[in-house]
């Protein structure tokens, strides 16, 4: 087990009598890709907010690359990166004004934004886009240039919010393979998702039902202790007991 | 502050790049201007009126040749009994009748005192009373004539229209009040529906995630609008005297002052709207539909306040536009200080103040 980044301890959020999320514990090492899945209502969004620093926990405590989630929120939105399934980029901005605005909205210096996206076109192979308006990308390149803007200020940590909603499965492999290199260079990833052949992919997932977590493991081991021959069974088996459906 | 500059210059360029913007930007004060400024005006020409003269003397004679030589009137010497009068009204064909009873002359002579009898179309009440003005100054001019300058103008009471616009320019009382409309529409429609738009694509969800202050968020959004809409100011002032013969006769720093004021009071409208609206079309409709129409019906350039009843004139002192209307006609068109209009510039300074904080506070709640 390496550094843990992520530590929440029977964190719990409330709203009225509605518990969102009840009363969950879990850490996440540095460079893992952890998966959180769960049916929607079932309290991951809410969970992520919090993570993120946009709530508070009603009760329990978390920490987020060390910076506590009740009191130093701003730290931790330094130290993460954020994408979700809307791919978060300016379709009226060219790919370079992209990358300068999320540059610049972190604050990295000049010399640093244009040292990096440089390289990050060239990793991309958009020499020749760069002066194009992100609008008229085709989905698969907007996702990857997505990410990439999204992990820019090298932060220790990136949440992925179903990141590849609506996207091709071959698009939605070559996507999987950058988080893979994200995760190789120590980025840890923390991923939600509905596909569950994406789930295979993750080191450990949790699954989520009712505010609850109801497993947290490596995919293998799920699979094994359900019974089951791949995460889709795993996961209906934990699913259909949930009586809350909506998000 | 590296950051707000950084996010301010993307907001010049969604600007810059969005033609539908540009368009409501820079093409509505054109549009509003001309409209207002030739095709809407309350000045009244060539309206029908009919004379009837029963006095009949040299007195009556001048005043009719003198309403005949304004380009106002086309003149009917006619005599009609009371139901021919109410005919022709109904059926459009005279927009005035004026009589000078029998004795006009002599009354005039003896008491330095006569009465003549107006009556006007009171269903278009503001053309009606345009033309009541027309002719009463008309009858005014002719009794300083008859008394060398020394007789007092009896009964007659010149409008405060007539003595700030002597040649009768109809454009000049709409003027500050476009003006207000097209702050309303530019500030307060194009911020909600820029803020609204990153809430709908996703991009108001990283910026929350990042460590730029979500209060940053909306001033880095509020900026360029009031930069764009003080340039939008100078164009408007420039097209008014330049197509319009307005001058502008007060400071041009005060009025510059009170219109960014205003200026500030229309984006706080438009980032409230921003938080109530779900999706841009609402955000456009409730802006369009919840601040244009109270600007054009309430702030008293298009339709007299002092007519309405007193409810909606309860109402006028809630919408910023009036007061703005009032600071700009005062400053604009009459040449006052700040001394004149610090009234209305603290409850304009009020409305802002309280519009803002219940916005910024909105959008502090919404984020939880």
């Amino acid at each position: 087990m390496g550094e843990q980044v992520i530590v929440c301890k029977e964190l719990t959020k409330r709203f009225g009598d509605f518990y969102a999320v009840n009363n969950i514990s879990f850490e996440v090492n540095r460079g893992e890709i952890f998966g959180f899945l769960g049916a929607n209502g079932a309290g991951k969004t809410t969970a992520m907010r919090i993570l993120c620093g946009l709530s508070y926990p009603s009760s329990g405590s978390a920490t987020v690359a060390g910076f506590d989630v009740y009191r130093q929120q701003d730290e931790i939105k330094k130290n993460i990166g954020y994408m979700s399934q809307k791919f978060s980029l300016y379709e009226n901005l060219t790919v370079s004004e992209n990358i300068e605005f999320y540059g610049g909205v972190y604050g990295l210096s000049r010399a640093v934004i244009r040292e990096r996206s440089a390289a990050l076109i060239q990793t991309l192979g958009l020499e020749k886009e760069t002066k194009k308006l992100v609008g008229e990308l085709p989905l698969g390149w907007k996702q990857k240039l997505a990410f990439s803007v999204a992990i820019f200020h090298r932060p220790q940590i990136v949440f992925l919010d179903e990141p590849t909603g609506g996207v091709d499965p071959v698009t939605r492999r070559q996507f999987w393979d950058m988080i893979y290199e994200a995760a190789a260079g120590g980025i840890t990833v923390f991923v939600t998702t509905h596909y569950m052949d994406e789930a295979e992919y993750c080191n450990r997932v949790t699954i989520m039902v009712d505010g609850k977590i109801e497993a947290l493991d490596a995919p293998q081991a799920l699979k094994q202790r359900f019974g089951a021959g791949n995460m889709e069974e795993v996961f209906y088996q934990l699913a259909r007991s949930a009586k809350r459906s909506s998000d | 502050m590296k950051q707000l500059l950084v996010f301010i210059r993307k907001e010049f360029y969604h600007v810059f790049r969005d033609r539908r913007t540009l368009l409501i930007m820079f093409g509505l004060p054109v549009a509003q201007i001309l409209l207002f400024g030739y095709a809407l005006t309350s000045e009244v020409k060539n309206a029908d009126i009919v004379i009837i003269d029963e006095a009949q003397d040299a007195n009556t004679a001048r005043i009719i040749s003198k309403i005949k030589s304004s380009s106002y009137f086309i003149v009917h010497e006619q005599q009609l009994a009371g139901p021919e009068i109410d005919a022709a009204f109904k059926r459009g064909r005279i927009k005035c009748v004026l009589n000078f009873p029998p004795h006009f002359g002599s009354d005039l002579r003896h008491d330095g005192k006569a009465s003549v009898q107006i009556i006007a179309d009171g269903s278009d009440p503001n053309t009606a009373k345009t033309l009541v003005n027309y002719l009463t100054a008309i009858m005014a001019g002719y009794q300083q004539e008859l008394g060398g300058g020394g007789g007092a103008p009896v009964g007659i009471v010149p409008e405060l229209r007539m003595l700030y616009n002597p040649e009768g320019n109809g454009s000049l009382n709409f003027i500050p009040g476009v003006i207000a409309l097209i702050f309303m529409i530019v500030c307060a429609t194009l911020t909600s529906v820029s803020v609204v738009r990153e809430k709908e694509l996703g991009t108001m969800q990283i910026l929350l995630v990042s460590p730029f202050h979500p209060i940053m968020v909306l001033i880095a959004k509020a900026i360029p609008y009031l930069v764009l809409s003080l340039v939008n100011f100078t164009f408007i002032l420039v097209l008014s005297v330049g197509f319009l013969d307005i001058a502008v006769k007060g400071s041009l720093l005060l009025l510059f002052a009170e219109s960014t004021l205003f200026i500030i009071t229309c984006l706080s409208v438009g980032l409230l709207i921003s938080n109530i609206a779900a999706s841009q079309q609402a955000a456009m409709l409730i802006s369009m539909m919840g601040m244009m129409l109270p600007t054009l019906l309430l702030t008293g350039f298009m339709y007299p306040l002092e007519n309405m009843p007193l409810f909606l004139q309860l109402i006028s002192n809630l919408v910023p536009a009036r007061w703005y209307y009032l600071i700009v006609k005062a400053v604009m068109l009459k040449g006052l200080g700040f001394g004149a209009v610090w009234k209305e510039t603290l409850v304009l300074a009020g409305m802002t103040g309280a519009l803002l904080s219940l916005a910024l506070l909105k959008f502090k709640t919404r984020l939880e």
